[in-house]
């Protein structure tokens, strides 16, 4: 049976805690905590009620008629994650660390973001709970996502630009962490994605596994039996991770995580760790990430801000190397068409995320029969990226 | 025998605090590194800790991470840090401490990182980001290389902490007097000193203490009750100020004097 992580937070050898001395109490007092929340009933029936009455849950579990007739294989579900209070299944976890947070009387909570998904999420749920919120962004994240940035200030969340480094996202994660150990006592760091050091990447699968656990109902009722294949985007992996858990123990389901190809794996501007990186130790966690041979961390590049990071979730690192599920990857010019494919065969315009995933069943469903299954992760809407796409795709607005 | 341990012993015996600098490898280029080095231990420093630069450098504040920008940049790496301690060591027996993050050393290899290491004459490494948790896979190297593991404590730690620390640690504890980054806020000796005293009665490991010296008033204040002082982001800062200049050997070189001259001072005083 799986269970992972172990006590120190491995998956396999992948995973741990890789922080500064400093860090290591508040990450263990932050374990014991959780554990005691996840079996509380009162906890989790506020949680419930929470995603079904605020974030909208369940979401729905669409099945895709034009577009699996225009690919003619397998049948295509779609797990309608954009339909999520705030356009993205970010919502769930950080609503979940929210009320964690306010469990341990923390009151200040600090988050990093990419594409400002999470970012978003986190200044929404510390609306709803009334509770200080503090954003670190990278400067030219700022500038690629000014509407998200916006977004969190109405929301009452403080974003800080920063501008070390190649001010992206993991310099937004060194700035996260870096402010975490000077006011550790106080804050809570709500980490948006399967990353960063145990327990954060247990917690942050375990609030993102209602995604699975509700598609393995909706798919068993629509088609009597589980699908053939998951498919989910991965930069840190939380999407992906919230539909894999729960089906983790049914050999026959296949998973596949989709990485950000960027411009092509051999052109190395790409986000895809493990296809194209190596094992390696970042952010408080050993796995993949891409980097020189001094050990030093390479830039990533992506379309999509939110897979725009050098590294992935560890119990992804953990899934490859045990074979349980499958890594690909798809370039920046594949999403676009994932998008526009998506859009126009079922109006439903997906995050460039997300669109990584259908540009990858593109590919997959006409291999398979029309008795197979196949169930995407559409993990957020596109309507924060209409600027870049337009860009991309020459128009002006 | 380690020269750290020598050289602590040799210190207690003489009732001496000893001065640690801090230098990052290659700020402001590897050559003046080079430099640096030989002028802080003309001037009294009596072990060194070299920096080797890291691209995500998480435990450091502004004046280190630039510091480390700038290393890397001008080619810092694991073997030009070892090619500086074995030039280094045809002249000079001071204990050389590495600092650094765990990455650059996971990906050169442990068992080869220990055997280079201890070629090139080593003495410490301080992985900022590598607990007694998941240091296990270095320390099989290192360990019986001869090569200590120096470990953090912090405010933070409690005595869960203190135990798992004291446990794995060898060479000196390096105690971080602040919460928080390197070189952002100044550390208050009246807290720092219970904190030290405290864990004297745990281990019989020297005490170092660092993260929040930056004046000789502050290292005096630390040469009272502790057995080193480490000034990083204070010495790296004038590194920066004279960046480009033909004083720049020369000022850190008299800073490092006066940390010196303030802790002698304070040890006589004592």
């Amino acid at each position: 049976m799986y269970n992972l992580p172990d006590r120190h937070g491995h998956f396999g050898i992948f995973g741990g805690r890789y922080v500064a001395e400093t860090l290591m109490p508040a990450l263990i007092e932050l374990e014991r905590a959780y554990r005691v929340v996840r079996r509380d009933g009162a906890f989790r029936h506020e949680l419930a009620r929470h995603l079904s009455e605020y974030v909208g849950r369940e979401t729905p579990l669409y099945f895709a008629r034009r577009l699996t007739e225009k690919l003619g294989g397998a049948k295509i579900y779609l797990k309608r994650e954009d339909l999520c209070h705030t356009g993205s299944h970010k919502i769930n976890n950080a609503l979940g660390q929210a009320m964690l947070a306010r469990h341990m009387g923390k009151n200040r909570i600090i988050a990093e973001t990419g594409a400002g998904q999470h970012g978003v999420a986190t200044a929404t749920v510390t609306a709803l709970f009334g509770m200080q919120c503090e954003v670190f962004m990278g400067t030219e994240d700022v500038h690629r996502q000014s509407l998200n940035v916006f977004r969190m200030k109405l929301l009452g969340a403080q974003v800080r630009p920063v501008n070390s480094g190649s001010a992206t996202l993991k310099d937004a994660i060194n700035e996260a962490l870096r402010d975490w150990v000077t006011n550790v006592e106080t804050t809570y760091y709500l980490v948006g994605s399967t990353m960063s050091a145990h327990p954060y990447p247990m917690i942050v699968r375990d609030f993102q596994s209602v995604i699975g656990r509700e598609a393995r109902r909706q798919i068993v009722r629509a088609e009597g039996r589980l699908p053939d294949y998951l498919v989910a985007c991965v930069g840190g992996g939380s999407n992906a991770m919230g539909l894999f858990y729960p089906f983790i123990g049914d050999a026959s389901v296949r998973m596949v995580g989709v990485e950000a190809g960027g411009l092509g794996i051999e052109s190395g501007q790409h986000a895809a760790s493990i296809t194209g990186g190596s094992v390696g130790v970042l952010h408080g966690k050993k796995t993949y990430i891409l980097q020189d041979e001094l050990g030093q961390v390479r830039p990533a590049h992506s379309i999509s801000a939110g897979l725009d990071y050098p590294g992935i979730g560890p119990e992804h690192a953990h899934l490859h190397a045990s074979g349980r599920a499958q890594y690909t990857t798809v370039t920046d010019a594949e999403a676009l068409e994932g998008l526009q494919l998506l859009t126009q065969t079922e109006g439903i315009i997906p995050a460039l995320e997300s669109a990584h995933a259908i540009a990858y069943v593109s590919r997959l469903a006409p291999q398979l029969s029309r008795e197979q299954s196949i169930v995407i992760n559409l993990s957020g809407r596109g309507d924060k990226d209409m600027s870049s796409v337009a860009n991309y795709l020459g128009v002006t607005l | 025998m380690n020269r750290i341990d020598h050289t602590f012993r040799q210190l207690r015996a003489a009732k001496k605090t000893a001065l640690i600098p801090f230098l990052t490898v290659g700020d402001p280029d590897l050559d003046t590194t080079r430099e640096l080095m030989r002028v802080a231990v003309e001037n009294g420093a009596d072990l060194l800790e070299l920096g080797v630069p890291f691209s995500d450098p998480t435990a450091d504040g502004p004046v280190l991470q630039r510091s480390l920008e700038i290393g890397l940049r001008a080619g810092a790496s694991l073997p030009r840090a070892f090619e500086l301690v074995a030039e280094f060591r045809q002249a000079s027996q001071v204990p050389i401490i590495l600092y650094g993050y765990y990455n650059p050393i996971f990906h050169y290899g442990g068992e080869r990182f220990a055997a280079d290491a201890r070629q090139a004459g080593v003495d410490g490494i301080l992985v900022v980001d590598l607990p007694p948790e998941e240091a296990g896979e270095l320390l099989q190297w290192t360990k019986p290389a001869g090569i200590h593991h120096v470990c953090l404590l912090a405010p933070t730690s409690g005595p869960d902490r203190v135990r798992i620390v004291l446990k794995h640690a060898a060479g000196f504890i390096y105690y971080v007097s602040v919460t928080g980054v390197t070189g952002v806020r100044p550390m208050q000796a009246d807290r720092v000193q219970p904190a030290v005293d405290g864990l004297r009665k745990k281990t019989k490991l020297p005490i170092g203490v660092g993260f929040g010296i930056s004046t000789p008033d502050q290292a005096a204040a630390i040469a009272r009750f502790a057995d080193a002082a480490v000034v990083g982001s204070a010495i790296m800062r004038i590194v920066d100020e004279y960046r480009g200049s033909p004083d720049l050997v020369g000022a850190v070189g008299s800073f490092i004097q006066r940390l010196k001259a303030g802790m002698t001072a304070a040890a006589h005083a004592a």
